[in-house]
């Protein structure tokens, strides 16, 4: 059974459609990462899955709990790090994970032990007693993280965990949240293509209030064609060596550009979809006896994907 | 309904109030005000009474009161709190509930150090204890009835002086509507409400030292309405 299910789900805000009916399924165990630009509709959606909203239209089921009819069952479900990780400034570590243990309803005996747990898992053990509002962006982002774990969820949703960080603390909480995914469901919620890309195992790319695109990482790059495959410096003829690489089956356009070593220019080629060219592009520039200097194949970042999905998107609409 | 969420989240936010200046401001100000009304009364006129204290309660309740509630929701909107309280398994009753509860137990705490007055009283004077009691009990009522109102006001808003603002402005108005000189110009068919929704006149009357359970019954449903519009506009953050 799958441990999140939505369907057809709509939201407004006023005269703005935040969602415009979005459908998937998280299941058991995955790490999902939910894409989009800013405003795309992300945070809305898991504001209806946390039950803090609800939707106009559409079902969402959590553990086969209902978000509307039954959203008690779902909170205590979920693990949430909303937007922005809002805390108690005014209270300490210990307090705060106490004060949301108690309210998770953990039993009275357990709390001191979940709570030494979670800070453990989080490295927050020295942080003990500090008023929050003295922490570290980074600090604080881990008792946020270890707030929302302190009932020990199966779900976890985490909206924009690592913005604001500074490149070791990125660091630091993605490999958290590594190790968190291995007993839990993780939906986790970016608009940095890198952070989804490292962590996920499943990536939605959402858009405009819809879902633009779904699948694994290496599926998503299958759904892109005629990018850049090949990036290539050859020092002699351009036009020659531009006419001999046309002439080679799969190649579909031809890209020359100047680069700084003398006599020598650069060359893209854009071939069709998932072809690996290089042996036979090699053997042509040896035939030809062209001197290759560099020959590079790129792999498509997500960022192109992502870029071509909501382009496509604004055309076809 | 789960009383454990309520008692964690009154010990919350009474300790919420104890960390900040806020709650010794108030008790300091609470009680050089009423302290000043008391020894007027004994050094100027040369009574001995508590009257001067109950009578200006409620205005001095208009101001200290909603400083005590604009902050209940309105900051935790501001900051996104509220996000983290209510996607937690907590109904919105026993949040309502929660924080009504501590500003009340905040209130009566504050009542409680005022205490000093009447045992003054005791010694330098004859005290009208049926007034005393009757006064404190008022005291708390409609202490009770201010804070629901403030509390109400601050879920509406994420910003606090706008809760402050609002809250004066609408308890002075049901305080007042009850009042003499207002009564004089409603219309007829108006009377006998704004009579008995007015704050004021249900005070007045168990500060005489009759403890009328229409009073007590007036003062439990006006706190239970308000705590209903908390709850109401809590919820309706879902269909915004």
């Amino acid at each position: 059974m799958s441990s999140i299910r939505v369907r057809n789900l709509r939201k407004n805000y006023g005269n703005t459609e935040a969602l415009k009916g979005i459908s998937f399924d998280v299941d058991k165990g995955e790490i999902v990462g939910f894409l989009g630009p800013n405003g795309a509709g992300k945070t809305t959606t898991m504001k209806i899955l946390t039950c803090y909203m609800a939707a106009d239209n559409g079902e969402a089921h959590v553990s086969g709990h209902d978000c509307f009819t039954d959203d008690i069952a779902v909170r205590r479900k979920i693990g949430y790090l909303s937007e922005n990780n809002p805390l108690y400034s005014d209270m300490t570590v210990v307090e705060y994970l106490r004060y949301m243990a108690e309210l998770h309803d953990t039993p009275a005996d357990k709390i001191n032990e979940r709570i030494t747990e979670v800070t453990v898992d989080c490295s927050l053990n020295t942080k003990f007693g500090s008023s929050i509002s003295t922490l570290s962006k980074g600090y604080r982002q881990r008792v946020g993280l270890a707030a929302a774990l302190i009932h020990d969820p199966e779900i976890l949703i985490l909206d924009e965990p690592t913005v604001g960080l500074d490149p070791n603390q990125i660091v630091e909480i993605r490999n958290l949240i590594k190790k968190l995914s291995k007993e839990k469901t993780v939906i986790l919620c970016s608009h940095i293509l890198a952070e989804v890309e490292l962590t996920c195992s499943r990536i939605i790319i959402i858009s405009d209030g819809r879902i633009v695109a779904s699948g694994t990482p290496a599926e998503l790059r299958g759904l892109v064609e005629g990018h850049v495959n090949l990036k290539l410096i050859i020092r002699g003829d351009k036009e020659a060596i531009k006419k001999a690489l046309k002439k080679i089956h799969g190649v579909k356009k031809v890209d020359v550009y100047n680069v700084s070593e003398k006599g020598a220019f650069g060359y893209d080629l854009v071939t069709a979809k998932n072809r690996d060219l290089r042996e036979r592009v090699t053997k042509v520039i040896f035939d030809n006896e062209f001197q290759l200097l560099e020959i590079h194949k790129e792999t498509i970042s997500l960022e192109e994907i992502f870029n071509e999905v909501t382009k496509g998107l604004k055309t076809t609409t | 309904m789960n009383f454990k969420h309520v008692n964690t989240i009154m010990v919350k936010e009474l300790r919420g109030y104890f960390n900040s200046p806020l709650a010794y401001i108030f008790i300091t100000v609470f009680l050089t005000l009423s302290s000043w009304l008391f020894f007027r009364g004994f050094f100027v006129d040369n009574v001995a009474s508590m009257r001067p204290f109950f009578t200006f309660l409620p205005w001095i309740f208009l101001f200290l009161i909603p400083a005590m509630t604009m902050r209940l929701w309105a900051e935790e909107q501001k900051t996104g709190t509220l996000e983290t309280l209510l996607t937690a398994p907590v109904d919105e009753w026993e949040a309502v509930l929660g924080k009504f509860l501590a500003s009340f137990a905040f209130l009566i705490i504050t009542l409680l150090l005022s205490l000093i007055l009447p045992v003054i009283l005791f010694f330098i004077g004859k005290p009208d204890w049926g007034m005393i009691v009757g006064g404190y009990f008022g005291a708390i009522f409609l202490g009770g009835a201010y804070l629901a109102i403030g509390l109400w006001i601050s879920s509406l808003t994420q910003n606090q002086i706008t809760a402050f603002i609002l809250s004066v402005l609408i308890i002075f108005i049901l305080f007042i509507i009850g009042e003499p000189v207002v009564l004089h110009t409603t219309p007829p068919f108006l009377l006998s409400v704004f009579k008995y929704v007015g704050l004021g006149a249900h005070f007045q009357s168990i500060l005489r030292g009759v403890i009328d359970s229409r009073d007590l019954i007036y003062y439990l449903s006006f706190i239970g309405f308000f705590l209903y519009l908390n709850v109401t506009s809590l919820n309706s953050r879902k269909w915004h």
